[in-house]
């Protein structure tokens, strides 16, 4: 292996740094105008500006990475597409996604406690994301449970689709819950979540939006090369177990 | 035979063998129920215990009690349905436990049917007497009987779907006991909302703003009946 | 004629570990086999591989005319393993597993209550709770539920294990008529002198590899694989060659 190869394989090839270096310039661009150049907000005051952190990584964790993780589920277990890197972007993406909803939930709490002056509240966006965070974390514990890595990959693959067809069915049912409850004066609820969005604001949204999109897409080239990695190791292991387990013929005793 | 007609046949026996099979596991699973009596003797005492531990937590205020009864009466249910899962598949022998199942040349699909069967029935069992224990425990009147039933057999079938496919998924690992719950409740959710808001609704004597959830509940059954037929032989695989 | 089983280098992996690490195995129809090895050479695997309850990740695996790197559920139906648990239910009755046994594989439950006589369980036993049987009694329940369902191909996992004199007997006479009767046995036994008039064929196993096989298939990787080679020579005696040419006798 030339020596060039050796480092793009421990640190991923050129277009990754391409994309790593993009990410970084987005995100460079996003804390100036989130944190300097675009407004205060009429109703929130500048507590708003975490929204600019709140929002894409709600995009990220509930829309991109969930969606990724069904179709490369589905993907895997689809006979005709059958295939590792299926089973590998699935869970690179969970992983990704849970700590990024974890992420969502904590700045919405943070953001929640000036402006509503709790830290939680039954809406439904927020207890569809709750729910969702216990099954994420029910998906990623299927997936480290011992035993034959492909066995291992289509219980997973199957939980996820569970998991992504209960997703509306949690949606509607949370909405219609929260629906039969007239929000309280002091909690309007809608208002609040939806805040008056000007033009440099409305930017900025956008700039934090691309710019976590390509951290999500940096991190998950990254991930899956690492998974990679495991996965040629393992192969590596098979080889050597091999030649122990033919070894064993020798040494143990003849009947 | 024209080749359609006997190809015809051959899929209606295949049809006719899956709730031949169902039958045959849903017989079995009861019958070993009843023999070991763990379901009577120990989720029932349990599943009213949990309902007197409910009143203590919650100062055993009459108005709150009586308002909560819908939801206290389907948590209860939930952890007993929990109990009553991991036991379907206790009873499937500790080792290899898919094993016995996979050679036994039992249709999966059926497999799956039958041991759901046997989950509603017996939760249903239990459903009654908690039933009971709402009555005298938390003062309330049973009202809306159409709701309630409804309710109760569309929730149940759901519960009992979604709790056999994942349970499946959990059967044989050593962490089932803490796995089951952790994949299973989230998928719940929305059972206890839909069934506890009807239930309220049927109590409260409002069964029009009941009917709705019921609704929600039919489709959840279907979705997660339909997934376990179909997934069910690709768990079973996983060994 | 096709053989009933044949294997070409099958690799099964349990988790990471190679159980089966390169099998060579072709089982005639009738025959009686037996597998022999210390513990740990994956005669357990070997079985359960042939009665497709695990992934055979590598070379070819052919049972009754089914491929198992293809489809393993098929070949179920016609095989008869009878493992170390007996797949039994414990609050249920011998007549009941049975029943559900033979009914399960859409089997004549006439069978079933001819299985039960055939093993001597037709008596008190019957309605006796699997749970309170002794080991030896929960084993000829065991194989009278193998029996029950008329398998092509008996898989049997040290069947001798606990059961008494008169016990051994019927489970010879029953593999006997079974291979008389056109199916075909496989067995994993420790008792090698007990077993030696019954069987036709005797292959040792070691290291997730067939060593010895007095009826080998011919396969390119013999020259080329590091390791034991295999002998041919009558019933367990002969000579096996290792890397470096030396040769150990075995008795």
């Amino acid at each position: 292996m030339t020596r060039t190869s050796v480092e793009g394989v421990e640190r991923g090839g050129g277009m990754v740094r391409v994309l790593g270096a993009a990410t970084a310039l987005m995100m460079a661009v996003t804390v100036l105008l989130a944190l300097v150049v675009s407004p205060a907000e009429i109703n929130q005051g500048d507590s708003v500006r975490l929204l600019y952190l709140h929002v894409p990584t709600a995009w990220l964790a509930l829309y991109l990475s969930f969606g990724v993780t069904s179709l490369a589920s589905a993907l895997y277990l689809w006979p005709r597409t059958r295939s590792r890197l299926w089973d590998m972007v699935a869970g690179a993406s969970a992983e990704i996604g849970v700590l990024f909803l974890g992420l969502t939930l904590a700045v919405g709490s943070i953001w929640g406690r000036p402006t509503w002056g709790v830290w939680w509240t039954w809406d439904p966006r927020l207890t569809t994301t709750a729910v969702l965070m216990v099954a994420y974390l029910g998906y990623l514990a299927v997936r480290t449970v011992p035993g034959d890595p492909e066995v291992t990959a289509r219980r997973a693959a199957v939980v996820a689709l569970a998991a992504f067809v209960d997703v509306p069915l949690i949606h509607q049912s949370v909405e219609w819950w929260r629906s039969q409850h007239q929000p309280a004066s002091i909690l309007d609820d809608s208002r609040l979540l939806d805040p008056q969005i000007t033009g440099l604001m409305g930017l900025t949204l956008l700039v934090s939006v691309v710019a976590f999109t390509l951290l999500y897409a940096w991190l998950m080239c990254h991930r899956v090369r690492v998974a990679n990695l495991e996965r040629t190791a393992g192969g590596e292991d098979l080889a050597r177990a091999m030649v122990e387990r033919h070894a064993e013929a020798e040494t143990a005793g003849r009947l | 035979m024209t080749p359609s007609a006997s190809a015809k046949r051959g899929l209606a026996r295949g049809r006719r063998s899956v709730f031949r099979d169902a039958w045959l596991v849903a017989a079995k699973d009861l019958r070993v129920e009843a023999r070991s009596r763990v379901g009577m003797n120990q989720v029932v005492p349990f599943a009213l215990l949990v309902l007197v531990l409910f009143a203590f937590a919650l100062d055993s205020e009459r108005e709150v009690l009586r308002r909560a009864a819908g939801g206290l009466f389907w948590m209860t249910v939930l952890f007993a349905a929990l109990l009553t899962i991991q036991r379907s598949f206790v009873a499937e022998a500790s080792d290899g436990a898919r094993d016995g199942l996979r050679l036994s040349g039992l249709d999966a699909a059926g497999i799956f049917m039958g041991k759901a069967a046997a989950v509603v029935i017996q939760l249903m069992a239990l459903e009654v007497v908690l039933a009971a224990g709402i009555v005298v425990l938390y003062d309330v009147a049973l009202a809306g009987p159409l709701l309630l039933v409804s309710t109760a057999l569309l929730a149940t079938a759901g519960l009992s779907a979604a709790g056999i496919a994942y349970g499946m998924v959990a059967a044989g690992l050593r962490v089932r006991d803490t796995l089951l719950p952790l994949l299973v409740l989230p998928v719940l959710a929305p059972v206890l909302l839909a069934a506890a808001r009807a239930s309220d609704a049927a109590l409260a004597g409002t069964p029009a703003v009941g009917w709705p959830w019921v609704r929600l509940l039919a489709v959840f059954t279907t979705v997660y009946v339909a997934f376990g037929v179909l997934a069910f032989g690709a768990l079973l695989e996983e060994a | 004629m096709t053989p009933v089983i044949r294997l070409r280098q099958a690799v099964c992996l349990l988790g990471r570990f190679p159980a089966l690490a390169g099998v060579d195995l072709d089982v005639a129809v009738g025959e009686i086999l037996l597998v022999r090895g210390p513990n740990g050479a994956g005669k357990s695997t070997l079985l359960r591989a042939c009665a497709g309850l695990t992934v055979v990740s590598g070379g070819e695996a052919w049972v009754l005319g089914h491929d198992l790197r293809e489809d393993r559920r098929s070949v179920r139906r016609q095989v008869g393993l009878l493992g170390h648990s007996g797949f039994l239910y414990d609050d249920l009755t011998v007549g009941e597993n049975l029943t559900f046994a033979a009914r399960a594989a859409k089997a004549d439950p006439a069978a079933a209550t001819a299985a039960m006589a055939a093993l001597g369980l037709d008596g008190r036993l019957r309605d006796v709770a699997v749970a309170r049987l002794s080991a030896g009694q929960r084993r000829r329940t065991a194989i009278a539920a193998v029996v029950a369902r008329k398998p092509s191909l008996w898989l049997l996992d040290e069947p001798h294990t606990g059961l008494d004199q008169s016990g051994r007997a019927l489970l010879d006479v029953l593999i006997v008529d079974a291979a008389a009767s056109g199916a075909t046995v496989v067995l994993a036994s420790h008792e090698v002198d007990l077993v030696a008039p019954l069987i036709t064929r005797s292959v040792l196993m070691a290291g997730g590899r067939i060593i010895e096989d007095p009826a080998a298939p011919p396969t390119e990787s013999q020259k080329t694989s590091p390791g034991a080679g295999v002998t041919h020579d009558a019933l367990g005696v002969g000579e096996a060659r290792l890397g470096q040419g030396e040769a150990i006798g075995v008795s």
